[in-house]
This record gives C-alpha cells, sequence and structure tokens, in this order.
C-alpha cells in the first residue's frame, strides 16, 4: 500500500512546529500503524535523515503509552489504541494527518511525543486505597457481587492514555477520573475515603488545566476501552455526595 | 568464588520467620534520612518502592516509560497463582512449592521457592485491600482457575487483564507515597550504569531521556526490578521498550550473570506474519483451559478448518499427555507445537502455526461463559488478525516471552555487589528452568511488597554514613557512561539499530531458542561476534544526545543485548544437559523429552565478567532435601 503522511514535527516543548510530508509505498495492509512509522523511519534513516519520534511499547495495546492523533481522531479511526490500529483499514493512496495528543495539559515533548504527567498527579490527589503492606483480612471477608465487581472492572480497565482529553472539545479528563473513582467507590475498600476521593480528584484536574465536562460524549467515544460515559455521572454524584458530609476537610470548588 | 546464597538453617518451613525475627532493624525515626532507589516500575519495582516509601525511607523510582503505570507487568493477562485453597482441593503452600519446583525442572533453589508459596496467600490480601478487583463467584467469594503444569485451581485472575489490575494496584499505592513525599518517581530516565563506592552500591547514573542530561543518584541501596531479556530475540512478546541495560550494566560492575541461557518461549502467541513485525503478541496460557489444540494429520489438508472432521484432527497435546493433555508446562507444550511443525503438519501461510479450537467448549458452555472468561482476549485476536475466534480456531506459535535467567541473587535477594538488590524478572531465583504460567506476577509481588523491604532494611541496618555525589567514583562512572554515548553518536555508519537488531534475533532464534546444539551454538556465537563489530562501525543515530533521541536509547539498549547474546550461548553450550525451556539435542529421551543430567547440573551457573572478555563460570549446587529429584513427567 502507498500513503502520504503529513506528520507533526517540533524539536521540543518550547519551539514551533509544523507539519511535514512524507511520500511511504510497500506498506503491508497487515502492518499496524505504528509498523509503518517504524518502516518510514527505518527509511529516512538509511537516508541519514532525521527520525520521527514517537511513544509506543508494549504494541498490544494495554500500557496506553502510544498516543497519535490520527486524521483529527486520538489513537484513529476505530476506537482501539493506534498501536492497534492496522493499514488495511486505510485507503490504499490516501493522505494521512498525523499529530500528538491535543491538549493544554499535554505540552508536546518532541513530534508526537507528549507530556501527560497530569494524569499520574490526578491519581496521587487520591486515587487509590491508603493501605500500607502488610497483614490484611481475609478478601473473601468482605464478598463483593459479580455485578459489583464488573462494573468496577469496566471502570479500572482504564489504561491512562489521554484519548478522552484529547477528544474533548473542553480538554476535560472527566472520563478518565471518573472511572478512578467508579473503581474505588465500589469497593468495600474504598469506603472510608469514599467522601473525600471525588472532591481530591476534581480539584487536582481543575489544577492541572483540565477543562470541565458540559456532556459532549467524545471522550467515550474515542476511548479504546471503551469506559462508559456513566463514569462521569457517578463522579458527579460522588463530588456532591462528599460535599454535603461534614467531617469535609479537603474543601470543594472555588 | 563461593557463591554463598545464605540459606538461614532450619526447617524448611520455618527459614523464612527465623530470617525475619533475627533481621536488623531501623528505627523509624532514622529511616527518612536512609535512600533507596529501585530502577523500574512494574511489578517488582512499584511494589518494592511503595512499601519502602511506606516504611519511611526516602526511595526514588526510576522507569523509562512516560508514567510508572506503564510498565511491561501491566500486559500479563492470565493470573496469579496463591496457596490459598478456595477451591476446596486440598491445595496448600506444599503443593504449590512442589509444582513449582518441578515445573522449573528441579533447577531452582527450594528455600526461595517455599518462601515464594508461602507469601503467596498474602500478595492476594494485599491486592484485594489496595482495590484490585478479581473476578468473583455468585457468593461475591474470589474466582479461581486453573493454569498450565497444575492439576488444581489455584489462580487468581482479573478478567484476562491481571497484570493490568495488580500492576495499578502497585502503582497506586506508589503514587500515594509520592502524595505523602517519600517516594519520588523520575519518568522518562533510564539507568546507564551503577556506581559502586568501597565495593557496595552506592548509587546510579541515569540519562534523563527528555533532555539527555546525564545525573548521579546517591542511595544507600540500589534494587534492580528491571525485568527479563526476552528482546534480545527482536520478536518476543516484551515491550518495544524492554532491555537488558541495568542488569547488564550491574554485571559488568561485577553482578554474577545466572543461568543467562534460561529462557522461555511461549506457546500461545499470534504467529509472525511478515518481516515488517515489531513484536509477537501473547494470548493468554489461561485460554488453554478451554481451547483444545491441533493440526489436520494430513499435512497436504486444505480444508477449512471447521470442515475438517474428528477423525483427520491431530490433538497432539492431549494424545501425547493423556493427564495434563493441554494444560501441560509452557516449554513442553512449545517444543510439541514445534516438532508438529518440523514434521510439516503446520497451518498458516508458511505453515508456522497450530490451530488453538474453542468449538468444543462453545458447543458445550455456550458463547456467553467463554466470553465472560476471555472476552477480552478474543477481541485482541480478532483486531489483530481480523479472524473472529468465536467462529474460526485461532492460529497460534510459540513466541520468547520470559527469561528465567538473570542477576543471582542470594536468599536475601542481594546479587554478589553488596547493596545492589535484584527482583521480579531481574533476578534468577525462583523458577529454574521453566517458569509455570500465573507464576512470574506472584514473584515479583512476594519480592516486593514482603521481601526486599525487609532484606534492604537488614543490609542499610549496617551501614554507617552517606556518601556524596561528588565522590571521585560518581565522577568517573558518569565520565564512562558520557565517553560510551558519545563513542554511540560518533560511529557515523549508514546503518539503523533495528537492522542490527533483527539480525541478532535471527540468530537467537534460529540457534539459542527452542533447541539447541553445540555445534549451532558456536556459530552463533561467531555470528554474533560478527553483528556487534558491523554495529559498532557501520551505525547510524540521528538526532543529538542532547535531546529526546529514540534512536540512540535504542541503541544503547541494542549494544548490551549484543554482548549479553553471547553469554547466553556459552552458557548454552556449557549446560551439557536438557532441563526445561533449555533443550539440548544431544540430550533426549526416545521420544524426545528433555534428558536432565543431575549429576553433573544440578546446579546453578553464574558467569563473572572479566575484563579480558572471557567469562568465568561459577557454581551454586542445588540440594533437593524436600523434593526428590525425579523425571518430570505429564503424561
Amino acid at each position: 500500500m502507498r500513503f502520504t503522511l503529513e506528520v507533526w514535527t517540533q524539536a521540543s516543548r518550547d519551539e514551533e512546529g509544523h507539519f511535514e510530508r512524507y511520500d511511504v509505498d510497500g506498506i503491508d495492509p497487515d502492518a499496524s500503524f505504528l509498523e509503518m512509522l517504524d518502516e518510514l523511519n527505518a527509511r529516512l534513516a538509511a537516508e541519514g535523515k532525521r527520525t520521527i519520534a514517537f511513544d509506543s511499547d508494549c504494541r498490544e495495546g494495554i500500557c496506553g503509552m502510544c498516543s497519535l492523533t490520527i486524521d483529527g481522531q486520538p489513537h484513529g479511526p476505530n476506537q482501539v489504541t493506534t498501536c492497534q490500529t492496522f493499514m488495511r483499514d486505510f485507503e490504499d493512496g490516501a493522505t494521512i494527518r498525523v499529530e500528538p495528543f491535543r491538549s493544554g495539559a499535554f505540552p508536546v515533548v518532541r513530534d508526537l511525543v507528549t507530556d501527560r504527567s497530569a494524569l499520574d498527579r490526578i491519581v496521587q490527589a487520591g486515587g487509590y486505597v491508603t493501605t500500607k503492606t502488610g497483614p490484611k483480612p481475609d478478601p473473601n471477608a468482605a464478598p463483593v457481587p459479580p455485578a459489583v465487581q464488573q462494573k468496577v472492572m469496566d471502570a479500572a480497565a482504564c489504561i491512562g492514555c489521554g484519548a478522552c482529553v484529547a477528544a474533548c472539545p473542553n480538554g476535560a479528563a472527566m472520563l478518565f477520573t471518573g472511572a478512578k473513582v467508579t473503581h474505588f467507590n465500589l469497593l468495600p475498600q474504598g469506603q472510608p475515603e469514599r467522601a473525600s476521593r471525588a472532591r481530591s480528584l476534581v480539584l487536582a484536574m481543575d489544577a492541572e488545566g483540565f477543562g470541565g465536562c458540559t456532556n459532549y460524549g467524545e471522550c467515550a467515544r474515542v476511548c479504546p476501552q471503551e469506559i462508559p460515559l456513566d463514569v462521569i455521572g457517578m463522579l458527579n454524584r460522588e463530588y456532591r455526595r462528599g460535599a454535603r458530609r461534614e467531617d469535609d476537610t479537603v474543601g470543594t470548588r472555588t | 568464588m563461593i557463591l554463598d546464597a545464605k540459606i538461614p538453617e532450619g526447617p524448611i518451613e520455618e527459614k523464612w520467620d527465623a530470617w525475619l525475627d533475627a533481621h536488623r532493624m531501623i528505627g523509624p525515626g532514622n529511616r527518612p534520612g536512609r535512600r533507596v532507589i529501585v530502577v523500574g516500575t512494574g511489578l517488582a519495582g512499584a511494589s518494592a518502592s511503595a512499601s519502602l516509601a511506606a516504611l519511611g525511607y526516602r526511595v526514588d523510582a526510576f522507569c523509562f516509560q512516560d508514567s510508572a503505570r506503564r510498565a511491561h507487568s501491566i500486559a500479563a493477562q492470565g493470573g496469579i497463582n496463591a496457596a490459598k485453597d478456595y477451591a476446596s482441593e486440598g491445595d496448600s503452600i506444599r503443593r504449590l512449592f512442589v509444582d513449582t519446583i518441578k515445573g522449573g525442572d528441579f533447577r531452582a533453589r527450594e528455600a526461595n521457592v517455599w518462601r515464594l508459596a508461602q507469601l503467596s496467600a498474602n500478595i492476594i490480601d494485599q491486592a484485594v485491600a489496595q482495590g484490585v478487583p478479581f473476578n468473583r463467584e455468585y457468593s461475591g467469594e474470589l474466582a479461581t482457575r486453573s493454569f498450565g503444569g497444575v492439576l488444581v485451581q489455584r489462580t487468581f485472575y482479573a478478567r484476562g487483564q491481571t497484570g493490568q489490575q495488580l500492576l495499578l494496584g502497585a502503582y497506586s499505592a506508589l503514587q500515594a507515597q509520592v502524595a505523602a513525599g517519600r517516594a519520588h518517581v523520575h519518568n522518562r530516565h533510564e539507568m546507564l550504569d551503577v556506581v559502586i563506592v568501597d565495593g557496595r552500591a552506592r548509587g546510579i547514573i541515569a540519562r534523563n531521556l527528555v533532555t539527555g542530561e546525564i545525573e548521579r543518584h546517591v542511595a544507600d541501596a540500589v534494587v534492580l526490578a528491571s525485568g527479563g531479556y526476552s528482546n534480545v530475540f527482536y520478536l518476543s512478546t516484551n515491550a518495544m521498550g524492554s532491555n537488558v541495560t541495568a542488569t547488564w550494566k550491574a554485571h559488568k560492575r561485577g553482578a554474577l550473570f545466572a543461568n543467562p541461557c534460561f529462557t522461555q518461549i511461549h506457546p500461545t502467541c499470534i504467529p509472525q506474519t511478515g518481516e515488517y513485525q515489531s513484536k509477537l503478541t501473547l494470548m493468554s496460557e489461561s485460554l488453554r483451559n478451554d481451547g483444545r489444540v491441533w493440526v489436520p494429520r494430513d499435512p497436504n489438508e486444505t480444508r477449512d478448518p471447521n470442515d475438517i472432521p474428528e477423525e483427520d484432527r491431530y490433538y497432539f497435546l492431549e494424545e501425547r499427555y493423556p493427564s495434563f493433555g493441554n494444560l501441560v508446562p509452557r516449554d513442553i507444550a512449545s517444543r510439541a507445537v514445534k516438532a508438529v511443525c518440523d514434521e510439516g503438519l503446520g497451518v498458516g501461510p508458511v505453515k508456522r502455526g497450530v490451530y488453538l479450537d474453542f468449538r468444543d467448549a462453545i458447543a458445550r458452555q455456550g458463547r456467553e461463559a467463554i466470553a465472560a472468561r476471555y472476552g477480552n482476549l478474543f477481541d485482541m485476536y480478532r483486531r489483530i488478525t481480523a479472524v473472529d475466534p468465536y467462529h474460526e480456531p485461532m492460529q497460534i506459535y510459540p513466541a520468547p516471552h520470559y527469561t528465567m535467567g538473570g542477576l543471582w541473587v542470594d536468599y536475601e535477594l542481594q546479587t554478589t555487589i553488596p547493596g545492589l538488590f535484584a527482583i521480579g524478572e531481574a533476578n534468577f531465583s525462583d523458577h529454574g528452568a521453566n517458569r509455570l504460567g500465573a507464576s512470574a506476577m506472584m514473584q515479583c509481588l512476594a519480592d516486593g511488597y514482603f521481601i526486599v523491604p525487609r532484606t534492604v532494611t537488614n543490609y542499610m541496618a549496617t551501614l554507617d554514613g552517606s556518601v556524596s555525589p561528588d565522590e571521585p567514583a560518581f565522577a568517573q562512572t558518569e565520565r564512562e557512561v558520557v565517553e560510551r554515548i558519545e563513542r554511540l553518536m560518533g560511529i557515523g555508519g549508514r546503518t539503523a539499530p533495528q537492522v542490527f537488531h533483527r539480525q541478532l534475533g535471527q540468530i537467537m532464534l534460529d540457534k539459542c531458542g527452542m533447541s539447541r546444539n553445540a555445534e549451532g551454538l558456536q556459530e552463533a556465537m561467531r555470528e554474533i561476534a560478527a553483528v556487534r563489530e558491523a554495529f559498532w562501525s557501520d551505525l547510524f543515530i540521528d538526532g543529538r544526545a542532547d535531546e529526546l533521541n529514540p534512536s540512540l536509547e535504542y541503541a544503547g539498549r541494542l549494544a548490551d543485548f549484543l554482548e549479553l547474546a553471547e553469554l547466553m550461548c556459552l552458557d548454552a553450550l556449557r549446560r551439557e544437559e536438557s532441563c526445561g525451556g533449555h533443550f539440548r539435542e544431544e540430550h533426549q529421551t526416545e521420544d524426545g523429552e528433555a534428558l536432565r543430567d543431575d549429576e553433573h547440573f544440578a546446579k546453578v551457573t553464574a558467569w563473572a565478567h572479566t575484563e579480558d572478555g572471557r567469562p568465568v563460570p561459577h557454581d551454586e549446587p542445588l540440594v533437593f532435601n524436600e523434593v526428590a529429584l525425579a523425571t518430570r513427567s505429564y503424561k
């Protein structure tokens, strides 16, 4: 197969970027999008030219490291991670525009590589059960109905790629944050910190410069893990629920 | 050198408790002044970092990814073993211990494996307390399933994403410690050397991958949790960035490297389809619970698999191993798959594949039951191959997946360099010559949550004072790191790293893969040396060293693989027996099974690096008091 690529090129965070055009041919339809870029890089290297920097690691759709915007869609056309997007999904001869994930909270590091550490900092604000390593009660002492476990798992499956943020017209991280809150607040182990968790995470989200949710639903539409939009409803409910409690030490949005 | 594993005296059931009772401690007030470096943030690294920080130490954790959550443990699918006997089958610590020793083909250290089995139940408790959503039965109790090489259901799982969930549990525990100010995660950093001061590991030299800056980091103890080296084969199930650099640098500074030839080729992976391919994708071993492995009996079969009647199908695992059937251990399954393909019975475009068929399981249990168990794996298979496994059998073929070899460690998980510890896949200790399914995560978390926090404490309690990053050893090591980067950047050749990597992978797969012989190994060593020479004279790296430079990162890692590969061959050559994943064609039974030589090789081979480039082997004899040395049989 043959393609024309328009690839975002930017030397570093503080420099201006631009699109660079490349023609690639002889691409196997079963090659993944990233393997196509590997091939392009190999050819550029063979000509002694600058290669394109992009993130990827596991290449099986679970690490969340790959993060390209392809023709305006975070990850690409199929609601799967970039590494699971295959060239057979594109028209032969197509012109494809390749950009990094776009969000003010994800500054570009180089070319297609962005800094998504803001998501780690949201987790640091309370996306966990506070517990040390040591003796614990037997897990079966706190049974979890399979229906609850499945719902928790649907949310916990989030790979933290940030496609939801890149797709959102407001640049909101509500799907990511809602998934965290849904995961922990539905489980018995998450109850002691339930009241403060949603508010801590929402405040962290605001501090990182993510936008607010106005129900576009683009996030869920691009999520490779199919995290349901419900988690945002859950986040809002848990935020309000916590704000009513008298033992509030976290505060609310100002 | 005499390798002292420092195994505590006493009955095996009491060794760890005895060690705990006697170990040296550090008071809470003195802990914030102690610093520990942890390299790698997978299951082992994240759990160790979180636990050490929770004790009160200052922890600096390093990962090359953009977030600690992306380490390749995230991709572990099927499950984690624990001797909890929730399935009421009479399972016990001893049974898990025996299965693991036997699964490793009697090449692991008994005391370590016992401790692993003993701690297995605590891991599940710890994970559940963190909010890890394991699958549940209707009663709300934890569900378990069976895995290869065992006859009980002791594997806990969270759909087909168990590694992801366990890693996120450890990662979130680590993030809590970051929030508390005790742990510091240095993402997009790569350790490029370990710094030795007065014979002890006192820090590392790391490269900031964004700015290219070379940094000195000081510590009282250094823990390597940097994973395995399957990427020496180029195509493997590992992540693109998985590498041997941290452990290899430690090896070159004096840490012995044990059993490098013990590698695991996992039977159920999606076969390679083309030259462009950058990695191979694993399909969880759990699929062998319900999927049946077969090939057509006729090598010239042309029918669609669904049209091939029962009598023309060769269920070779069920026929050859009636008692374990499709659930034989990985090394045995992989060799059997290779054998039928070598006979010309393989399927797929290049006849290097076998069917993994769910037709009978779907007919018996219904599509929904199968989807609940393996839904995400089936989806993944369909996405990659565009074939729907609900209607057509999967095609699978073995792929490099895990490395049992690694840095030699004693009972305290300390390498031969005082103050340098190795945990998880980075060490060699618990899996012998073959790892059983659902045991890797168990080992990573036992090491990280429960063992290394104690043994590092025990070590640091003996240290007086700290060192400064201005010590000559730091300056000297930093200089060597910088010179090496300059050397790589300065080659000025014309060939990208990937080209050399592909050549190396082919050599290793052909001659040091599922089947090995003396002649092939000697050839491989000559060929590796030739690739290495070409690498150092014709490498091309674009860009600069003081910016984000994926080509430079790749080249640095590959340079280390090119050295390790030769040691793997040397080790495979020296081990004149077959055991587990190490199959020497010269040593097999009449029906083609591995033939061990316990008289000469019931031992660990730990290699020392020498300046003249000729590695020197040291032996640690393995003593089996609890399990009688026996021929492994799964028939």
